[in-house]
């Protein structure tokens, strides 16, 4: 019963967000200076063609109509223009881009896995290690490896990411040569290939925040294993493994799972940079390609896109939270 | 999310202005990386405001190419690409434009955006903060459900974005000031929000209400002094990361056009050379590096000196 309302809160808030975000991406991309129909009728463009462009890609509407027919597309789909020069946009539509002659939809699905994969990969390395090294370092404090993850998070806060990748590239791509350095291989036709061409861009991605989670899961470890939970479990004659894993790790994990909650759309920025470094054609280099030529169907679709990402992980986050700590 | 420690405290011990200046000042000037920080800041913005005083010394500028420091293959000359006499820093590959130079006068760029963003993020900041937090009620809970959604935003994709928005006649480091400084204002807002809601049941505040001061007086003369030495120490610690912001920006080419000098996109070119010319990374990467070590070293200082219930960067 409680989960349930949990849930539904929960929900209608996220809805709520995202219809919010999608009014606010319409309003900043479509009702701006950069007028789509002026870029599509081209440089030569009288204002006859110009009323025509715009009635053809559906501009000519009253603006909360247009904004109507970008949600309803979303759902139901739409069609520009009409007769035998009409262009489909099947559900679910985000918008065509009359410069590449494509949906908006079928472009980010070329390009979304590349970025997907970067930052997939590298928020599982950077959870796992992150939280992995700060919970040794925390039981072995002081020692060696404490002081070694301690330095890298305070120098490591420093580097951007495209700093460490460079370096990536330049130790073990072209004097060490044993990774390749740059090229993507998609995950259905060679997962191991897959995997091997991402693992400087990972690392690189990953590198920086593991260090910041270490930290922090380190002074979280500290104070948990100072708590009095802590030490009734081992004097109820717990395994030391248990008492850590079970009964501190659960409680250390809250605060991390809450950066990691704000850290996703860093975590989308960063892969976008990552693959500029190790030029792979993601979704970055889509909306860049699409900024310099003022595609604006493309540029509203990518970042609605990443918006709705971030929002509907963040409720997932949520989720997470809920199950580790029952007060939520 | 919504509730700082620092304001669940607040009722037993003192919030704001509880450290005396003075001893904080003297923290500080103890604190040996906080001022080496401060040293080689402060180097890094003297070498921005005279860079061309500075160039003038080896004769260079960021724009002249110089051919007869490259190889007939394009590469610097010499050792640690092309390190002389005139180029102290070494030469870029392709142009033989001299790094020196292009590091000075790439320190405008980075330190006027760096600056500038904060500036506004703060501005921004501080103002949505009080009224969260001397409101409370429902304008708090949308304004702090706000700043939880640009805080978690994907924030670099959309400053992307809007630089299709953008005349190019717009100067583009106005624009990158804009855009990192409108997304940069939720971790100042955040705070001055926990630090607002403690001020506002605290006695002098109360007493100066009691006696019929308005919002306005409250707000100008009892609370924003009060909060005078977090917000400053806020601002110093985001300068960094909005120069990590700018020089990213630039990198993936959204930056300032050339010929105009940059580290981040310097960093970008730096890219194609990294196989036969990995010193031209050096130059503009180390000085990213160093900057925001510096200013981050800083930071952390001055919040340890000036406010120690301060913790992370809020981001």
């Amino acid at each position: 019963m409680k989960i349930t309302r949990f849930l539904l809160v929960k929900i209608a808030g996220m809805i709520a967000v995202l219809l919010l975000v999608s009014l606010a991406v319409y309003l900043i991309f479509y009702l701006t200076p950069a007028d789509p129909a002026r870029t599509e009728c081209g440089r030569v463009c009288t204002p006859a063609e110009l009323v025509q462009v715009r009635a053809f890609m559906g501009l000519n509407e009253p603006v909360w109509r247009q904004y109507l027919d970008f949600l309803g597309a979303i759902f139901a789909g739409r069609s520009y223009g009409s007769g035998a020069g009409a262009i489909a946009c099947p559900a679910p539509c985000l918008g065509y881009s009359f410069q590449q002659h494509q949906t908006v939809l079928s472009l980010i699905g070329q390009t979304a896995p590349v970025t997907a994969s970067i930052a997939l990969g590298a928020a599982v390395l950077w959870l796992v290690t992150g939280v992995a090294a700060g919970v040794v370092s925390a039981l072995r404090r002081g020692r060696a490896l404490d002081r070694a993850v301690m330095a890298t998070a305070i120098v490591g806060i420093s580097v951007p990411a495209y700093l460490v990748g460079l370096l990536g590239i330049l130790v073990f791509g072209f004097k060490l040569n044993i990774l390749p350095v740059s090229g993507y291989v998609p995950l259905t036709q060679d997962p191991a290939q897959w995997a091997f061409h991402l693992m400087l861009p990972w690392c690189a991605l990953a590198f920086i925040s593991a260090a910041i989670y270490a930290r922090l899961t380190r002074s979280q470890m500290i104070e948990a294993l100072g708590e009095d939970y802590v030490r009734t479990a081992r004097a109820k004659g717990l395994r030391e493994s248990r008492v850590i894993g079970r009964h501190a790790l659960r409680n250390v994990l809250i605060p991390v799972i809450t950066l990691f909650g704000l850290d996703l759309g860093a975590l989308l920025g960063g892969a976008v940079i990552t693959e500029k470094v190790f030029s792979m054609y993601g979704l970055g280099a889509l909306l860049i390609g699409a900024v310099a030529t003022t595609d604006i169907s493309t540029i509203a679709g990518v970042t609605l896109l990443a918006a709705v990402f971030v929002i509907v992980a963040n409720f997932l986050v949520d989720l997470v939270y809920k199950l580790l700590d029952p007060r939520v | 999310m919504s509730s700082q420690p620092a304001s669940s405290t607040s009722t037993v011990v003192p919030p704001v202005a509880a450290v005396k200046p003075s001893g904080a000042f003297a923290r500080l000037l103890a604190d040996h990386w906080a001022m080496a920080g401060a040293g080689v800041a402060a180097a890094f913005v003297l070498l921005a405001v005279f860079a061309p005083l500075v160039c003038r010394i080896t004769g260079s500028d960021p724009y002249t190419y110089d051919l007869g420091a490259l190889t007939g293959s394009g590469l610097p000359r010499g050792a640690f690409g092309g390190v002389s006499a005139t180029h102290w820093l070494g030469v870029e590959p392709q142009t033989g434009r001299d790094l020196f130079a292009i590091v000075a006068y790439g320190a405008r760029i980075s330190l006027l955006v760096g600056i500038g963003s904060t500036l506004l993020a703060t501005l921004i900041g501080t103002a949505l903060g009080v009224l969260a937090g001397y409101s409370g009620g429902l304008v708090d809970t949308l304004l702090s459900r706000f700043t939880d959604l640009t805080i978690a935003f994907p924030q670099l994709i959309f400053m992307i974005a809007l630089g299709a928005l953008v005349p190019a006649s717009f100067p583009r480091q106005f624009f990158m000031i804009a855009a990192i400084g409108v997304f940069g204002w939720p971790s100042v807002a955040r705070v001055v929000r926990g630090q607002t809601m403690a001020l506002r049941n605290r006695s002098f505040v109360v007493a100066a209400r009691v006696v019929g001061a308005g919002p306005r007086h409250i707000l100008c003369t009892e609370i924003l002094p009060n909060l005078a030495s977090t917000i400053t120490v806020i601002a110093t610690m985001m300068v960094p990361g909005a120069i990590g912001t700018e020089a990213a920006l630039s990198f993936l080419g959204i930056g300032v056009p050339p010929p105009t000098p940059s580290w981040g996109r310097e960093i970008s070119s730096a890219i194609a050379w990294v196989a036969v010319d990995p010193w031209y990374l050096a130059a503009p990467g180390l000085a990213l590096f160093l900057v925001t070590l510096a200013l981050n070293a800083f930071g952390d200082g001055l919040r340890d000196a000036f406010d120690p219930r301060l913790t992370g960067k809020g981001r």
